[in-house]
């Protein structure tokens, strides 16, 4: 008997404090499953954000460092500037990356930092215990809209990958999600794309992860699968958004 | 397929996932953590396909051919 | 050794590449601009890292991170940056980072104005964000003494784990002075027991880290860092006393109003007042030993500050309120003259 599948080395034996369903789980695996293929934990330093996701410095297995709410991307650039050699990504949520550290986001894209940046999109705050995101749909009900997400009132949802990849700085710019099998496929190679581009240093690489939070959303875990294929992929559409390393001029 | 029972949190996805509809969650019983976990029914009929394992947010399933 | 004429905020610069300071973060401020166009010619040549950030929020950011690796890593800004800096350097606290952070004051509150003030003490030695922490806190008084601290700053940080701030203003980083700089000792600490770097496969990873969700867990963090804390109170304080021995009034003052205030005791002492002058140089662990000494002989204190009266409150904690502590001050962007300093002793009774 041979193994076929089972956790990658660069994520640590230990159980997750994520709830049932959540597709964080799934994401961690990925990255963790790249940096086993790359052969790169050793040289790799993450950025965990605020949010669900603060204590992935606990999940993986290369040096981690905590950042404050939105910084991650700053924290990121300090710490690639002064390691060139180093792989260097950040794991942020949509709250994190898209409302409070908006600026840091916009800003190391546009410097071109040479640097991964993981974007879970769950449209919702979850840590906090579902709140608005800058993501959440028109219409969404959360705790902070609780009749609705009303545009007039709340604004519209930010596009990050479209937005992103308006920049000379963004090398490479994918919406994924991780519903299925095939998409969670297809995940995995824009995760390793976004590391190979930084291996060229080609400068910044976002991959945009459509996920789920069935807690917040009230649903349960198969039902929130069904919402993000129903509701999430069409408002958000998955593909490449941006591609500048040579399988883009293709 | 092997769960990892400790590690399972009874969410489901595999279930859905497996092709050949083999996975399902234990009715009674629950590990530690009071999940009800999931279980292959019929690893006879298993393919290794691995899809479950793909879906499941938690490395609880590991897959052997 | 050779010297150079040098303004202030070059001179900082300049110190800190020399200290091995690996990496600048900034964003332009005045009165301290001078300090990162200085890093921005300088930097890149010495083989380290300058980088305009987007904003006062990433630059300390980016210091978080570097530091994170081992470096050295400093950024500076005048007072309303450093409030925007106090997320990050709360954080930096609570990681044990070292980091070295330069605060040319300026008036305020808000937007305040742009000439020296010394109007942010309370912020750097009680509240420089969230949290129980201290930073280390150095106020030069000259050119050449922020060259001194610069390095000092760097080199206590790396020992202690923890951000020191260099307490300048307005005046002094503008001010030219001739400096020479010292001989650097390479002598590099240790980082590799907690660095983030990558681990090479050869140690377990490392986390920096300031989150603590169980309660005993937090309170224990924060209970070794206040025992390292009261290491350095024991160790670290610094003063300087001028004509105190004999002294009827003692004068409080530090940073670039103790010069002014050192040229009002020189004419008391002329007139036959007996006046002396405390400077404190670390105002965090403030001199308190060295205040009890300066003061033996005092009947009274007078704190000068460029400020509505903030070290004051310190003094008298130092003295335990065991003699009157009087204040005199100017604040906004106005720097006091030695002849209103004098006039002062007088009315408080030097004179008597």
């Amino acid at each position: 008997m041979a193994v076929v599948f089972e956790r990658p080395k660069s994520l640590l034996d230990v159980p997750t404090h994520y709830c049932p369903g959540c597709t964080h789980g799934i994401v961690h695996r990925l990255v963790a499953e790249v940096m086993d293929e790359m052969g790169i934990e050793g040289d790799t330093v993450g950025v965990c954000p605020v949010g669900c996701s603060v204590m992935a410095y606990d999940y993986f297995g290369c040096d981690m460092i905590e950042a404050p709410h939105g910084r991650a991307p700053a924290v990121a650039t300090g710490v690639k500037r002064t390691n060139p050699d180093k792989f260097v990504f950040t794991y942020q949520g949509d709250g994190d990356l898209a409302a409070i550290g908006t600026a840091e986001t916009v800003h190391a894209a546009t410097r071109g930092e040479n640097i991964v940046v993981i974007f879970i999109n769950n449209t919702i705050y979850g840590m906090t215990g579902g709140q608005m995101a800058p993501t959440t749909l028109p219409g969404q009900v959360t705790q902070t809209t609780p009749f609705g997400r009303d545009p007039q009132l709340a604004g519209y949802p930010v596009r990050v990958c479209e937005m992103l990849s308006t920049l000379t700085g963004t090398a490479y710019a994918q919406r994924v999600a991780v519903d299925s099998v095939p998409h969670i496929r297809e995940a995995k190679k824009a995760i390793r794309k976004a590391f190979e581009t930084q291996k060229d240093k080609k400068g910044f690489s976002i991959v945009e992860v459509l996920s789920t939070c069935p807690t917040n959303w009230g649903l349960t875990p198969t039902e929130a699968i069904k919402r993000l294929q129903d509701e999430m992929i069409p408002y958000y559409p998955l593909g490449v958004y941006k591609d500048t390393t040579e399988e883009g001029n293709k | 397929m092997t769960v990892i029972t400790e590690r399972c949190k009874g969410c489901g996805l595999c279930t859905a996932a497996c092709p050949k509809k083999i996975v399902e969650l234990q009715k009674e019983k629950r590990n530690k953590k009071g999940y009800f976990y999931a279980v292959c029914t019929d690893q006879d009929s298993c393919i290794s396909c691995a899809m479950c394992a793909m879906m499941c947010p938690d490395c609880a399933i590991t897959i052997e051919k | 050794m050779e010297r150079n004429l040098m303004k202030g905020n070059e001179a900082l610069a300049e110190a800190a590449i020399r200290a091995g300071c690996k990496c600048f973060f900034g964003y332009p401020i005045t009165p301290q601009t001078e300090l990162a166009a200085y890093m921005a010619k300088r930097m890149n040549k010495a083989g380290g890292v300058f980088l305009q950030a987007e904003s006062e929020i990433a630059a300390i950011n980016m210091v978080l991170g570097a530091a994170s690796t081992g470096v050295r890593a400093m950024t500076s800004s005048s007072s309303p940056g450093i409030s925007l800096k106090s997320e990050g350097i709360s954080y930096i606290a609570g990681s044990d980072l070292p980091a070295v952070i330069i605060n040319v004051q300026r008036g305020g509150p808000g937007l305040g104005g742009i000439q020296p003030s010394q109007a942010d003490y309370w912020q750097a030695t009680k509240a420089l964000g969230h949290g129980d922490f201290h930073l280390l806190v150095y106020a030069p008084a000259s050119v050449q003494e922020m060259v001194d601290m610069v390095v000092k700053a760097f080199d206590k940080a790396d020992e202690y784990r923890m951000p020191a701030m260099i307490l300048a203003d307005g005046l002094l980083g503008q001010m030219m002075e001739p400096v020479s700089f010292p001989e650097i000792s390479a002598n590099p600490t240790d980082k590799s027991s907690w660095a983030a770097d990558g681990h090479k496969g050869k140690r377990e990873h490392h986390i920096v880290n300031s989150l603590y969700l169980k309660p005993d867990e937090l309170e224990k963090s924060v209970a070794d860092r206040f025992a390292r804390y009261d290491a350095i109170k024991a160790s670290e304080t610094d003063a300087e006393l001028y004509l105190t021995e004999d002294c009827d009034i003692l004068l409080c003052a530090f940073g670039a109003t103790a010069r002014v205030v050192k040229s009002a005791v020189n004419e008391a002492r002329a007139q036959g007042i007996k006046a002396g002058l405390f400077r404190p140089k670390t105002l965090w662990p403030f001199p308190e030993k060295e205040l009890n000494e300066a003061a033996k002989s005092a009947k009274k204190l007078l704190s000068v500050e460029m400020s509505m009266g903030q070290m004051i409150d310190d003094i008298k904690l130092a003295i335990n309120c065991s003699k009157p502590v009087e204040f005199y001050g100017r604040t906004g962007g106005v720097i006091p003259n030695p002849a209103e300093i004098l006039a002062e002793i007088k009315k408080v009774g030097g004179a008597e």
